[in-house]
């Protein structure tokens, strides 16, 4: 592509997507060096939402950190949640009794399926298809009344603690979520109607923001962008945490890495969370919620690294225990910070209107990222 | 007296009539869009202001006007204000030669009802809905900015590549009319029996096509949405000037359904116009009544543009042009040599 | 194990597994050929960076940089922990794995650790011209919010602040519900 040769075009134009902008999912800002229409270079300026998340794990105890966490991914707070629950229980070398383990998955797969839904929304109004925005919020409203009704928060739940759950299930919780499940596939289905073989969205997504899986793999990109790949590799197959290993459920797989097969990708996988808890709701055993442990929380000096995967990637904790009832060291490893970097190699090349659609499809929170 | 009243008075009246029947659509059209953008996203839209909403264009109309009205700094202050309105007459001054109905006997005239009979009335649309262009351009321009001007020349060249388009798409119905007056193509389909969007398919679909993106409305509306970087022609407006561009587009999706309906859906014909109805029915035959006529086939062709919006996401503005200059202006070529072919052989006879 | 102890012998400290996760420790002089070799070794070819963050220990004044390596054919977790004292530079990963870029870059921007060859050592979540680094355990959170508003504001914010140790070490710690 020979660029800047003629007396015209020489001057190379550096434009920020700035902070406030309606099309990044948060205080993001990117600079953009165009030619033209074409991006040259594009750099990410974040921190706009930097709170010290890890220092407060320093002082706060172990199980005043939690709530904290639920920040920082603020859409899918549930898997913050269930992962540094896990990390602190397997440092103290404790489990979760089943029926706990049970609800933290019925609860973990319905915040996926309300990941996605917003991603789908948010990434369907930025390429211009509003409608499907509302749509998908229907269905997460309802997937929010459960979660009110459970733990009386809808975004910031702090549904789960170390060594359990706090709350018992409430009356006519398996009616509701079952009622969701079996009307929740032929809703997807009317989302796939509106946006997988229409000519448009196909033209917009398709062959923008390739990444091969070799390359994911080197930048590190985790979470439905790198199954897109073609990489199969997802944490509740390869190392199953939960109670993950007793259900039967499939990973999806894109090919080709570009924005189109994000996109499957991540429709299926809602069907699929769909799947996991239509066998699992039926199947809850009962029993405590709460394991037997002390109240005071003072894990054994030493570190751990525990990590789930949460609907942006893999999330994990990285705890640096010296004995006392704080964390010594309290490390987040956010999906997102590292998808972002993916960015630039993705946005190079292409039009100025296709980075829009390259950081939807990143499904990038910046509470996580910025922490 | 009588040439006064025939040649002065009257055209008056139906000027007024015009313009204040269509300014109300202009008006009830924002709130169709609202109306029917929300019932299509499952929820139910301004309902507030007068039962179901009805009032609200008057909320929306007394608010724009007691907006602040801010001039920026460095804009040039007449051209300025004079782009809007630059963009918003000829969408209104395009209804002079649009047949309404048929003629009407009223106090012992023949009134036709419509505005004026030009006999070269498509050219005359063609050409006033190129000065529409102007409008935005000058409104880039006038802002003194970067981007409201990399905005309105976007918009200026999407709408440029597309007349072309449009032109050609339309030039099959002039043949088989063999007429540039809109009352004559009128009356050419009820003579044939068949309205020509049956003998014209296709020029029918590159018109209404061509006209979305004449229109600058989704899926090609790129230039105006919430653009990554460039927030379009009409950054700098506020308050009323805002609410003339607002306006000037309505009026133009009204205009470019009305040239629809006009060339390929007949006009002011009834469905079947040369079968006559059981006696019962004769109402439907009145010359009042191709008012209506018209109006269900406008109407039809606004819930699509409406339709159309919010359900398909937008083309990406490479892809816009694309389809402008190599699918569009092609097919349209195609069928201008195929109808010629037919028209030729058939029609005209040598 | 043993592939790399051997090869690296000069530079290897310990191996050992904590709560069933394996940890090897080396010295930071070849950290960039460790890497490579641990990327690239048949035996457990760990292609993928997980983390990479660092530990301040203030008694030693010492940061120990923690990575944390994933293979994908083996599927196993491997931490590799190598310390470095406050005032050294360390060589950065990022050429061996190119996530390691921002990773790094948040390590310099929170600890202060400065890395040698990092393409683009600036700061990340913070501003540019920030002063400090957060995440060590002298940088009180409160003493900077206080001095920051007798600076900007020109009052006595009031704040019980204690210099030093991180404040749950503190004997009279409170606890934050006064």
């Amino acid at each position: 592509m020979a660029q800047a040769e003629t007396l015209f075009d020489a001057s190379e134009l550096t434009v920020s997507m700035g902070p406030q902008h309606p099309s990044t999912h948060g205080v993001l800002q990117v600079k953009l060096k165009l030619d033209g229409e074409r991006v040259l270079d594009a750099e990410c300026v974040i921190g706009y939402l930097h709170r010290g998340v890890e220092k407060l794990g320093e002082v706060q105890t172990y199980g005043q950190f939690v709530p904290t966490l639920d920040r920082m991914d603020y859409i899918a707070a549930v898997s913050n949640c269930l992962g540094y629950c896990e990390t602190i229980e397997k440092l103290l070398g404790v489990t979760a009794p089943p029926r706990a383990q049970y609800i933290r998955l019925i609860m973990t797969e319905l915040n996926r399926i309300t990941s996605h839904l917003l991603w789908l929304g948010t990434h369907a109004i930025d390429l211009g298809a509003i409608t499907t925005f509302l749509y998908c919020f229907r269905e997460r409203e309802e997937i929010l009344k459960i979660f009110e009704n459970y733990c009386g928060a809808r975004l910031t739940t702090h549904m789960f603690r170390i060594g359990g759950t706090q709350y018992e299930l409430y009356e006519g919780f398996q009616d509701q979520v079952r009622k969701f499940i079996q009307d929740f596939p032929k809703k997807v289905d009317e989302y796939e109607t509106l946006l997988t073989e229409n000519r448009i969205w196909l033209d917009r997504t398709k062959d923008v923001g390739i990444i091969s899986g070799k390359d994911a793999i080197d930048m590190g990109l985790t979470g439905p962008s790198l199954r897109g790949s073609g990489v199969q590799w997802d944490l509740r197959k390869a190392k199953p945490y939960c109670i993950y290993s007793e259900f039967d459920f499939d990973i999806p797989v894109g090919e080709v890495g570009d924005t189109y097969d994000r996109y499957l990708v991540r429709m299926e996988e809602m069907r699929q969370s769909a799947r996991i808890v239509s066998q699992a709701i039926d199947k809850i055993p009962d029993g405590p919620i709460m394991a037997k442990m002390s109240k005071i929380i003072k894990p054994p000096v030493g570190d751990i690294y525990h990590s789930i995967e949460s609907p942006k990637g893999e999330l994990g904790y990285y705890i640096v225990s010296d004995g006392s009832t704080a964390a010594y060291r309290a490390r987040v490893r956010p999906p997102s910070y590292v998808n972002l970097q993916s960015l630039k190699k993705m946005v190079v090349g292409h039009m100025v209107a296709d980075v829009v659609a390259v950081i939807g499809t990143l499904d990038i929170v910046l509470g996580e990222i910025d922490r | 007296m009588d040439f006064a009243i025939d040649n002065i008075i009257i055209p008056l009246i139906k000027i007024g009539i015009v313009f204040g029947v269509l300014s109300g659509v202009v008006a009830l059209m924002t709130l169709a869009e609202r109306k029917v953008a929300a019932f299509i996203q499952v929820r139910l839209g301004p309902m507030r202001v007068g039962p179901h909403g009805i009032l609200q264009p008057l909320a929306d109309g007394v608010k724009l006007m007691l907006k602040e009205d801010i001039l920026p700094a460095k804009a040039d202050k007449w051209i300025f204000t004079l782009a809007p309105i630059i963009a918003l007459v000829p969408a209104f001054i395009v209804f002079a030669v649009i047949p309404f109905g048929p003629s009407l006997e009223l106090f012992g005239k023949t009134i036709p009802l419509r505005i004026t009979d030009l006999n070269i009335g498509l050219l005359y649309v063609l050409s006033i809905s190129s000065v529409g262009i102007l409008g935005i351009i000058l409104g880039g321009w006038a802002s003194n900015s970067k981007y409201p001007l990399m905005g309105a020349l976007r918009s200026a060249a999407q709408m440029v590549s597309y007349e072309v388009a449009l032109g050609f798409s339309i030039m099959g119905v002039l043949m088989i009319a063999g007429s540039l007056s809109l009352v004559d193509i009128v009356n050419k389909q009820k003579e044939f029996g068949w309205w020509f969007v049956f003998l014209q398919p296709l020029g029918f679909i590159l018109f209404f096509v061509c006209g979305i993106a004449e229109t600058n409305r989704a899926p090609f509306d790129l230039p105006e949405a919430e653009s990554e970087l460039v927030a379009g022609f009409h950054t700098e407006y506020s308050g009323f000037r805002f609410s003339l561009y607002f306006l000037a587009e309505y009026a133009n999706m009204i205009a470019v359904s009305a040239m629809a309906v006009t060339l390929f859906f007949g006009g002011w014909l009834r469905p079947f116009a040369n079968y006559p109805l059981p006696g019962f029915l004769a109402f439907l035959d009145a010359p009042l009544m191709g008012l209506v006529w018209f109006g269900i086939k406008v109407a039809i062709f606004l819930y699509c543009y409406l339709w159309f919006r919010w359900t398909w996401p937008r083309y990406r503005y490479d892809q816009l042009m694309k389809i402008g200059w190599q699918w569009l202006l092609p097919l349209a070529l195609a069928n201008l040599v195929v109808t010629a072919g037919i028209v030729l052989l058939f029609i005209r006879k040598g | 194990m043993d592939a790399l102890k051997e090869k690296f012998s000069t530079q290897f400290v310990k191996a050992y597994s904590f709560i069933g996760q394996n940890n090897i420790e080396v010295k930071k002089a070849l950290i960039a050929e460790i890497m490579t070799f641990m990327r690239d070794n048949p035996i457990t070819p760990c292609n993928y960076l997980a983390d990479e963050t660092a530990v301040h220990w203030p008694k030693d004044e010492e940061f120990e940089i923690v990575y944390i390596l994933y293979s994908f054919s083996k599927n196993e977790y491997v931490k590799v922990k190598t310390r470095i004292k406050e005032w050294e530079t360390i060589e950065s990963v990022a050429s061996v794995w190119t996530t390691a870029d921002w990773l790094e870059r948040e390590v310099y921007d929170m600890f202060g650790v400065r890395y040698a060859n990092h393409p683009n050592l600036k700061r990340i979540l913070l501003p540019e011209d920030w002063v400090g680094f957060p995440l060590r355990k002298d940088y009180n959170v409160r003493l900077q919010d206080v001095e920051w508003v007798r600076k900007h504001l020109g009052i006595d914010s009031g704040q019980k602040y204690y210099v030093g140790e991180a404040r749950h070490e503190d004997p009279n710690y409170i606890t934050p519900t006064d």
